[in-house]
């Protein structure tokens, strides 16, 4: 696929020819700001193209949801934010949403409707398991990943917080891997440390970091990819495998990436 | 002489009832600190839940052997009490087995099933002292756990042990009794269990025996009233409250953080929104989160009282496996003590000392990762993230006394729209970098 042939329309620019998408691809802060995550969103905006999803974003119009300002008690920001997003959204009209950050996918989903905001609103990793359901992504076709082994982390925020178990495992199988668990995993899985707004400040005194917890669980398990669904999961799973110096063994993706990576686009 | 049992046993039941009504009342007057929030909708889902959470103990068995130990005592506990009821007619009406003779052996198969109960309870008590004291559950030595709550744990499973005991050698004695013919020993064919005891029992006169047999029908029954009244003061009102704890339990999402109305109203009116309703303001505007107990709903305290300080909370907690000062199990204690100290000291809350600060402190709030695993944890339902995020909301809007980065946060949000400090017109800038690729 050429380059210029990635479509990444705006709400605005689809508003103003009088069309609508079918779905949001909402990006998120770290999708749109971090460079490690900014990445994913590339890999997903190439899978939309590929299997021609009717999707657009909205660019520079989104925002915050508020989540990380919620989780951190400042309530009249988390709202501030939610009541001028669902204004946008419901400006344009949205039904469906689909975004990659299990944080934005929680609060879209369950908060956003208190505050006037209804939507249908997907991770993406549901998204992609739908995807691979209905055969537009044929994953393991590509071989690209024959004989690896992957340990895919839950986000809370998607897990327990949502009870998104099953759908990236199951994206996960069709790349014709060896999926290993965690001990620590699905209901009782541990957290990378980042919830609860700690991405946003250093952690308090203790023994160790939560991330390093984590990713020595994680590189137990034998596994050379660390899957994870979430900007934050990532990023600390990532710099969990630095402090442990296995860059060179264990490599740390996101669900999207992986499709992408077996699509080879 | 001949109803002085009778008179004393009224006595006793008496002033049993009179303390557990008393105590109640306290239990009650605590919840009834907290603010309103209605938990009455959704019945049948309450329900459900009650039956599969409370009665039918779901979540213990996400840890299968204190799960099946926990079961017997439970069931033991519940059935065993059915032959209370046997011992209250007889104290009231100076009977003596008053059920034996009407159910013949239909009563020898209930009190072998009750002794067979009675032996589990027993064993599994002994196996939990073990993993306490001796094995050391890691769960159950962490800071919040010294003196009180330590002691408060072995006297629960002591006594229970002891009233087990009691049970089987007053068997032991009565069937002794039987045997050698005494009056009034109705027969109640051979108790498996106790029947091993009868040897210590065999040398003694009818006189003694008699007295013997007394003994331990009064130390039960005794025991059992003063176990009740005991387990309202102690760690222990799980085996009442975590029915009405299931039932009022949160049915949403997890991730699904309560909203907070008194905040809409005044976002609405900032955006020159029209606010619901009648949009009157609330005549007295309360404090925004929660500084102290009386600031949390009825349910979070109705939660401090159910917790049981089984610490599956707090060794799930990331933040306290990695060794910081947060444990979910100590933010549910100090809710309760708190509640206790507002309702037993002159001044109620004004006593100069408050939720936040004096009972929990700013770095256990702070280091909560808001991911469920001690909410996930708890067989009863507690949710202790539910305090934590009130408390935050108390320093963040009250006090602005979030953490500086938080704060920093909080400022890029209100002017990038992002939590970190990047210029909003380069939010799409990811696309041009895809075309580029």
């Amino acid at each position: 696929m050429s380059d210029s042939t990635y479509k990444i329309p705006t709400m605005a620019e689809l508003n103003a020819k009088g069309e609508s998408p079918e779905i949001l691809f909402w990006v998120g802060c770290a999708g749109s700001f971090d460079d490690r995550y900014k990445s994913v969103t590339k890999a997903f905006v190439k899978i939309l193209n590929k299997v021609g999803t009717s999707f657009a974003v909205l660019g520079q119009e989104e925002s915050c949801t508020g989540d990380p300002a919620r989780r951190a008690g400042n309530e009249f920001l988390f709202q501030m934010q939610a009541m001028s997003n669902i204004q946008v959204l419901d400006g344009y009209n949205v039904k469906k949403i689909v975004t990659a950050c299990p944080h934005c996918f929680n609060t879209l989903k369950n908060e956003y409707p208190e505050l006037g905001g209804n939507y249908e609103v997907i991770h993406h990793s549901t998204f992609l398991q739908q995807l691979i359901d209905e055969g537009k992504v044929k994953p393991a076709d590509g071989k690209a990943f024959k004989g690896q082994k992957i340990t895919f982390h839950d986000s809370c925020y998607l897990g327990r917080a949502n009870n998104v178990y099953e759908a990236p495992r199951k994206v996960l199988e069709a790349l014709d891997t060896e999926l290993v668990e965690m001990k620590r995993c699905k209901t009782n899985g541990l957290c990378c440390g980042a919830g609860g707004a700690q991405m946003f400040k250093d952690s308090e005194p203790g023994a160790k970091e939560i991330n390093v917890e984590r990713t020595e669980e994680a590189i137990d398990t034998g596994a050379n990819i660390i899957a994870s669904a979430c900007p934050f999961c990532l990023t600390m799973l990532a710099d969990g495998v630095k402090a442990k110096d296995k860059e060179s063994e264990v490599n740390v993706f996101d669900l999207a990436e992986l499709i992408a990576k077996a699509e080879d686009l | 002489m001949e109803y002085l049992q009778q008179i004393v046993f009224v006595l006793v039941l008496a002033v049993a009832s009179y303390l557990l009504a008393k105590r109640f009342k306290f239990i009650k007057n605590g919840i009834n600190l907290g603010k309103p929030l209605d938990r009455t909708d959704r019945s049948s889902e309450r329900w459900k839940s009650m039956l599969l959470v409370a009665f039918g103990q779901k979540k213990m068995f996400k840890k299968p052997l204190p799960a099946f130990l926990h079961l017997f005592v439970y069931v033991g506990f519940l059935i065993i009490n059915l032959e209370v009821l046997e011992f209250i007619i007889d104290g009231l009406a100076g009977t003596h087995r008053i059920f034996a003779p009407y159910l013949g052996s239909v009563y020898t198969i209930l009190m072998n099933f009750f002794e067979f109960l009675a032996v589990a309870v027993l064993t599994a008590c002994v196996i939990f002292l073990i993993r306490r004291n001796i094995i050391k559950v890691d769960r159950f030595h962490k800071p919040e756990m010294k003196k009180w709550p330590t002691l408060d744990a072995n006297l629960i499973l002591i006594t229970e042990v002891v009233l087990m005991m009691a049970i089987l050698k007053m068997n032991a004695a009565d069937q002794v009794l039987q045997a050698k013919g005494a009056a009034h020993y109705t027969h109640t064919g051979t108790l498996f269990f106790s029947s091993f005891l009868m040897p210590f029992f065999q040398n003694f006169e009818i006189g003694t025996l008699i007295i013997f047999e007394r003994v331990f029908w009064w130390f039960h029954i005794i025991g059992i009233l003063g176990f009740a009244v005991y387990v309202t003061y102690s760690k222990h009102l799980h085996i009442f409250l975590a029915f009405p704890n299931t039932y009022f339990a949160n049915l949403n999402p997890m991730g699904k953080v309560a909203n907070m109305d008194s905040v809409t109203n005044e976002v609405k009116l900032m955006l020159g929104m029209p606010t619901e309703g009648d949009a009157a303001p609330p005549a007295e505007v309360g404090r925004f989160g929660a500084k102290d107990v009386n600031d949390l709903s009825w349910k979070s305290l109705m939660d401090s009282f159910t917790c049981t300080e089984c610490g599956r909370c707090t060794a799930e907690c990331p933040a306290n496996q990695t060794g910081k000062k947060l444990s979910p199990r100590a933010i549910m204690m100090a809710t309760r003590d708190r509640v206790e100290e507002v309702l037993t000291n002159e001044k109620g809350l004004e006593n100069g000392k408050s939720l936040l600060n004096d009972f929990i402190s700013k770095e256990e709030i702070n280091a909560c990762t808001a991911c469920n695993a001690c909410v996930e944890a708890c067989p009863v339902l507690i949710d202790p993230l539910s305090i934590i995020l009130e408390l935050r909301r108390f320093i963040s809007m009250e006090e602005s006394g979030s953490p500086a980065a938080w704060n920093s946060m909080f400022q890029n949000i209100e002017t990038n729209f992002a939590p970190w400090k990047f210029a909003p017109t380069d939010r799409f800038n990811w696309a041009d970098d895809l075309k580029k690729d």
